[in-house]
């Protein structure tokens, strides 16, 4: 119980696990979707104060899953001489086929981090001559952003910018791993501040098609025993349910400016989850109004084809059929200094969090 | 980048016509957008996603948060130069070297 003492509110905490452990009779698979959620559990032991719910960790971890086709992609643009490439500091270090972003700048390609894609606009309007190149990834969350940064160009009619879109969307992923042959999942912990953006309507259908408990949880220790109460009480009266259990950020119809804007500059397509494969109708590209501010069209990369490292099981992982220390590569040839996967560098990737905070040995077999 | 960090709005601008403000985040002050909450006052506080603010949050929710995300670290990891994090990350002194 050693972890207790580090919530922020610890009897609040202890009255939640005790709640959960009463009404727990038998043990249960649930997945939490976000990596931020992810590091929660791994970093407050929430796993190992319930012995009895199998925490299986999500895909939802944006760089875990940026496909490496579109890392390639980035890294080739990256290393044109006109070009100044903006990126989130998350990706620098991510595993492309042969370097990531990092290197390309030690190799003298003009490679800037930004906190806002709109840092990257007003480098392009300081820079009128050179191509300025936003690398937008990310799920719902970061997707506001990156619309409104591809609108305001347009409208300003900043034309040396430009966005590589490597967009992903979670219903359609929850629906994924639900039809796998080898799915465990019997719950959902859906990523709070995602329904914060798109609200709730997409998760009913899945609730009922599926016949599985989706509980919109957020991200602090407390909020994540929440959901796992409120998850573990439906999956005992065999309910399963849209429950929102992170109210305070979550309306039911989301941030409806946001959403018209989505709705506006992007266009839904299939796209491929790094490790995970084809998921149809999971991302967004830029919408056919917006063709001219796609770096891929610009920079002619969309025909690029790359294949993955044989001896990363990050796949494995993020479609929760292994825990990280149980790949063979895990803390020998792959840690955060020196990663082969892209689950090791994130700060939300699954792997990452079980090097940093956690023990290498299996907690319950 | 995914992190959601609530802060309070310090002042409002606006910038070629989009709406802009500059929030707090536990002491660190940055431009945030408000287009997507645009009627937003100064003084409350909002969820912000990468310069983006999404939603507006409670005081008390805020502040709870902010203590807690001082607490784990994660507002250096959100807001502290990315190559220097990275080089940190690779076991790197200087940013500008990349590991061969």
């Amino acid at each position: 119980m050693k972890y207790l003492d580090e919530f922020s509110d610890p009897g609040l905490a202890r009255k939640l696990v005790d709640q959960i452990k009463a009404a727990t009779s038998k043990r249960w698979s649930i997945m939490e979707v976000c990596g931020g959620q992810t590091h929660s559990i791994i970093r407050h032991g929430i796993d190992q104060l319930l012995p009895d719910i199998e925490m299986i960790h999500g895909p939802g971890c944006p760089v875990c899953v940026t496909p490496l086709e579109i890392i390639d992609k980035a890294l080739e643009i990256a290393s044109r001489p006109q070009v100044i490439f903006c990126s989130f500091g998350d990706m620098l270090r991510v595993p492309g086929s042969e370097k990531d972003l990092f290197r390309v700048k030690s190799e003298g390609g003009d490679v800037r981090v930004v906190y806002s894609p709109l840092d990257a606009l007003t480098i392009a309007r300081d820079n009128p001559h050179r191509q300025v190149v936003f690398f937008g990834i990310g799920f719902e969350t970061t997707a506001p952003a990156n619309a409104m940064t591809v609108y305001q160009a347009k409208r300003l009619g900043i034309d040396n910018f430009s966005l590589l879109v490597s967009h992903v969307l979670v219903p359609p992923a929850v629906a994924a791993i639900m039809e796998s042959p080898t799915c465990r999942v019997q719950a959902f912990l859906a990523a709070g501040h995602v329904c914060t953006v798109m609200g709730t309507d997409e998760y009913p259908p899945l609730c009922e098609k599926y016949r599985v408990p989706i509980v919109v949880t957020g991200f602090e220790p407390l909020d994540i025993l929440e959901g796992i109460r409120r998850t573990v009480l439906q999956l005992e009266s065999g309910r399963y349910e849209l429950e929102n259990a992170y109210s305070r950020a979550v309306q039911a119809a989301g941030n409806v400016a946001a959403r018209a804007m989505l709705l506006d500059v992007f266009a839904v397509t299939d796209r491929a989850w790094r490790g995970i494969g084809m998921i149809p109708r999971s991302g967004w590209r830029l919408s056919h109004n917006y063709r001219d501010y796609d770096a891929e069209y610009r920079f002619s990369v969309a025909d690029m084809r790359t294949e993955e490292s044989s001896i990363c099981l990050s796949g494995k992982v993020l479609q929760g059929l292994i825990k990280p220390h149980e790949c063979p590569a895990f803390g020998t040839l792959c840690t955060p200094r020196n990663p082969i996967g892209a689950t090791m560098v994130s700060s939300e990737g699954a792997c990452a969090a079980y090097y940093l905070y956690r023990r290498l040995e299996v907690s319950h077999v | 980048m995914c992190l959601a960090v609530p802060g309070k709005i310090l002042s409002l601008n606006d910038c070629d016509g989009t709406l802009m403000s500059v929030v707090d985040f536990g002491g660190i002050k940055k431009e945030v957008c408000l287009e997507y909450i645009p009627d937003a006052q100064v003084g409350q506080y909002v969820v912000v996603h990468v310069g983006f603010a999404l939603q507006r949050l409670d005081e008390e929710s805020a502040i709870r948060t902010l203590a807690e995300f001082e607490h784990l670290g994660v507002l250096e990891e959100e807001f502290t130069d990315g190559f220097e994090l990275a080089a940190r990350k690779a076991g790197l002194d200087n940013p500008n070297e990349a590991r061969s």
